[in-house]
């Protein structure tokens, strides 16, 4: 590989390539080579792309979804919300205006930006991509460097196809070993949140390494970078590697017949060699790592299954006002077992875990049980294409006939910008990825984040459960 | 576009460390399609909760500087956060750190975000809240955030402060500036050209 021996990394390497210039406030130019757009961050951006009369500068390099809005329900239009169906009028009026395609509900890739954009073949190694949603962070499962971007700044890279970014440093994430039975990406995930902190990552991009993530299948990568962003980094990727190439194969927007071997060939020659350097790394056991769930209001505030809540005294100083607040908004006691903690709602979705290997794990766990009496439980596919693999595969038949709703494709109750909402105090038992006060649409709600088969285990007996002990 | 080289205003304190957007503004005041209307939304559920909190505080109705914690504006990418504070009236934010792309955010709309030790931030807060008539200085050019007499070191990322205070913090027009160099660079890159 013609890297072997550099001791440039993939994240330094993509950066150069597609460096425009430095700009005078030092910050770089940086060139993006898809931009994905959705209808929640997009309408302000192309106002302001009318109001100083510019274009899109590369429309065929940007791809439009619907997801944030989306009823899981009832999709027929108008949508009884009308604020919905003002945005989503708003992003099909925009899309034809400047030429860009529109993954809309009567298309079958249609689906979360972050499910759609890989399953199509749009997320490549070596390249940049940009879109106006913190969870982006996702494509860099591929060894892609993917921002979040705010609104100014989509209307950036509508314009000009560049952003305007100051270079963090790279830190590697080592996590050696194999993860146990019954332990997840998202508890990999979790545990990397809880030992670094949700600002442990400001001023890093992440490069996640080593062998539990090398024997991830692509979905479970995304799983582990989409969390990237909640423990601060600015984005996080892991190498591409002869898993990364088999998914590409064959995908709508992959390269077809030689030319793919010859991006299979530039795409692996990306990866970080042996000798790479880094500006920090750290390392974890994954043998250690157990199922993970969080008790607090943000994702760093966790435990292990079997473990207690925090006491106070366990806690810094300065995190303790934190930790009072955290435990006051959920109503939990210090050194209160999480286990055995009930639950009033159960959500199986969002870009963290709403692909078919995911609804796959949460189907084994529910097959043959029924959902616990007074739990409200719901699974909804990241994407019309994992919908569709999942009822060729029967698992619909099965969360349905254990007592879950069977929902279309969207973010749903990941932020409940949708009907699908958390009621006053509910405790809900969720695969997303924040648990921020209010964020699943009650202001009082509260969420325990977990893997996507501890939240059917949960759903099952009622309350927090190991889902080891149903394996 | 405007230089920003200095903001002068009363200041309001929130004292709390990881200030996530959806606290900021939560999601369903995201159905909308321009950011009108957005001020008066910000910490929606947070003031709901608990009438103590400082934005439904009369004394600091009309202040323009925040005094925040560490790790503000953690979570979504949601421009709506910054816009919302905007519009209720932020001008500048006092914290001991930020989160990164909420600080982008912020800077693309001129609001500078400047990091100060949590000794200083101690004694802002301290000071604004037994006297909130009192006006603060924050200085982007000689890095200073001053109160009365006491003054306190800030800092501030290099390049966001150097745009703001020559009045290039609008980066759009200076993107497009460059387009055939933009398309030089697509060039080089064999994915652009689908691995001919
Ligand atoms: S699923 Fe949740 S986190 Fe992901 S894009 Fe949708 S709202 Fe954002």
């Amino acid at each position: 590989m013609a890297t072997f021996g550099s001791r440039q990394n993939l994240f330094n390497r993509v950066w150069d390539e597609h460096t425009v210039r430095i700009l005078p406030s030092g910050q770089t130019q940086l060139f993006i080579g898809w931009h994905l757009i959705h209808e929640v961050t997009s309408p302000q951006a192309f106002q302001m792309l009318r109001d100083r009369g510019l274009t899109v500068m590369y429309p065929e390099r940007t791809l439009a979804s619907v997801d944030h809005i989306i009823p899981t329900l009832n999709q027929a239009r108008p949508f009884a919300d009308g604020l919905a169906e003002q945005m989503m009028t708003a992003i099909e009026r925009n899309c034809r205006e400047f030429g860009i395609k529109l993954l809309n509900l009567d298309d079958e890739h249609q689906g979360i930006v972050h499910v759609a954009g890989p399953e199509l073949g749009i997320t490549q190694p070596g390249i940049t991509l940009a879109c106006g949603d913190s969870h982006t962070s996702t494509h860099g499962a591929f060894g892609c460097i993917a921002f979040g971007i705010g609104t100014s700044q989509v209307a950036d890279v509508f314009a000009s196809q560049t952003m305007a970014i100051g270079r963090p440093k790279v830190r590697r994430v080592e996590v050696s070993g194999r993860l146990s039975h019954g332990v997840y990406a998202k508890d990999a995930t979790l545990h990397v949140i809880r030992k670094l902190g949700v600002e442990g990552g400001v001023g890093y991009a992440y490069e996640y390494a080593g062998d539990v993530f090398d024997r991830m299948n692509m979905e479970e990568r995304m799983t582990v970078c989409n969390m990237s962003i909640e423990g601060g980094a600015r984005c996080g990727y892991i190498n591409p590697d002869q898993t990364t190439v088999d998914y590409l194969r064959d995908r709508p927007f992959s390269p077809k017949g030689q030319a793919f071997d010859r991006a299979a060939q530039w795409w692996l020659s990306r990866a970080s060699g042996p000798n790479a350097d880094f500006d920090d790394r750290v390392a974890f056991d994954g043998g250690e790592i157990e199922p993970t769930v969080t008790w607090g209001i943000n994702p760093a505030q966790s435990v292990g299954v079997n473990e207690q809540i925090p006491s106070a005294g366990s806690y810094p100083a300065h995190k303790q006002g934190e930790l009072r607040e955290a435990l006051a908004f959920m109503d939990f006691r210090e050194n209160q077992p999480i286990k055995g903690t009930k639950i009033d709602v159960a959500f199986i979705g969002s870009c963290t875990n709403s692909r078919i290997s995911d609804l796959r794990e949460a189907a084994k766990v529910a097959k043959g049980h029924h959902v616990a009496k007074n739990v409200r439980a719901l699974v909804v596919p990241g994407s019309q294409q994992v919908l569709a693999q999942a009822e060729k595969e029967g698992l619909h038949e099965i969360f349905k006939s254990a007592g879950f709703e069977w929902r279309a494709a969207g973010c749903s109750m990941c932020l409940a910008m949708n009907p699908d909402k958390l009621v006053g105090r509910e405790i809900c038992a969720s695969s997303s990825n924040r648990n921020f006060k209010g964020r699943q649409g009650s202001p009082t709600g509260r969420t325990l984040l977990m893997s996507p088969a501890m939240v059917a285990a949960a759903a099952i007996n009622g309350v927090v459960s190991d889902v080891r002990e149903m394996l | 576009m405007q230089t920003i080289e200095s903001i002068t205003a009363r200041a309001i304190p929130l004292p709390l460390d990881d200030i996530d957007t959806d606290r900021i503004i939560p999601a369903r005041y995201l159905r909308c399609v321009t950011f009108e209307g957005l001020g008066e939304h910000a910490f929606e559920d947070d003031r709901q909760q608990n009438a103590e909190h400082p934005f439904n505080q009369p004394q600091f109705q009309g202040a323009g500087i925040l005094l925040a914690g560490r790790n503000f504006g953690c979570g979504s990418s949601r421009e709506h956060a910054p816009q919302s504070l905007m519009r209720w009236g932020v001008k500048a934010i006092v914290g001991e750190s930020f989160a990164e792309i909420f600080f982008g955010n912020c800077t693309a709309n001129g609001i500078p975000c400047v990091c100060a030790d949590p000794e200083a931030l101690r004694q802002l807060g301290a000071a604004v809240t037994a006297a909130p008539k009192t006006e603060l200085t924050v200085n982007l050019v000689n890095k200073t955030v001053t109160c009365g007499t006491r003054s306190f070191p800030i800092s501030m990322q290099e390049g966001a402060r150097q745009s703001l205070v020559t009045g290039n913090w609008d980066f759009l027009g200076q993107l497009v500036e460059v387009a055939s160099q933009t398309r030089e660079v697509a060039q080089r890159l064999p994915y652009m050209n689908s691995f001919a």
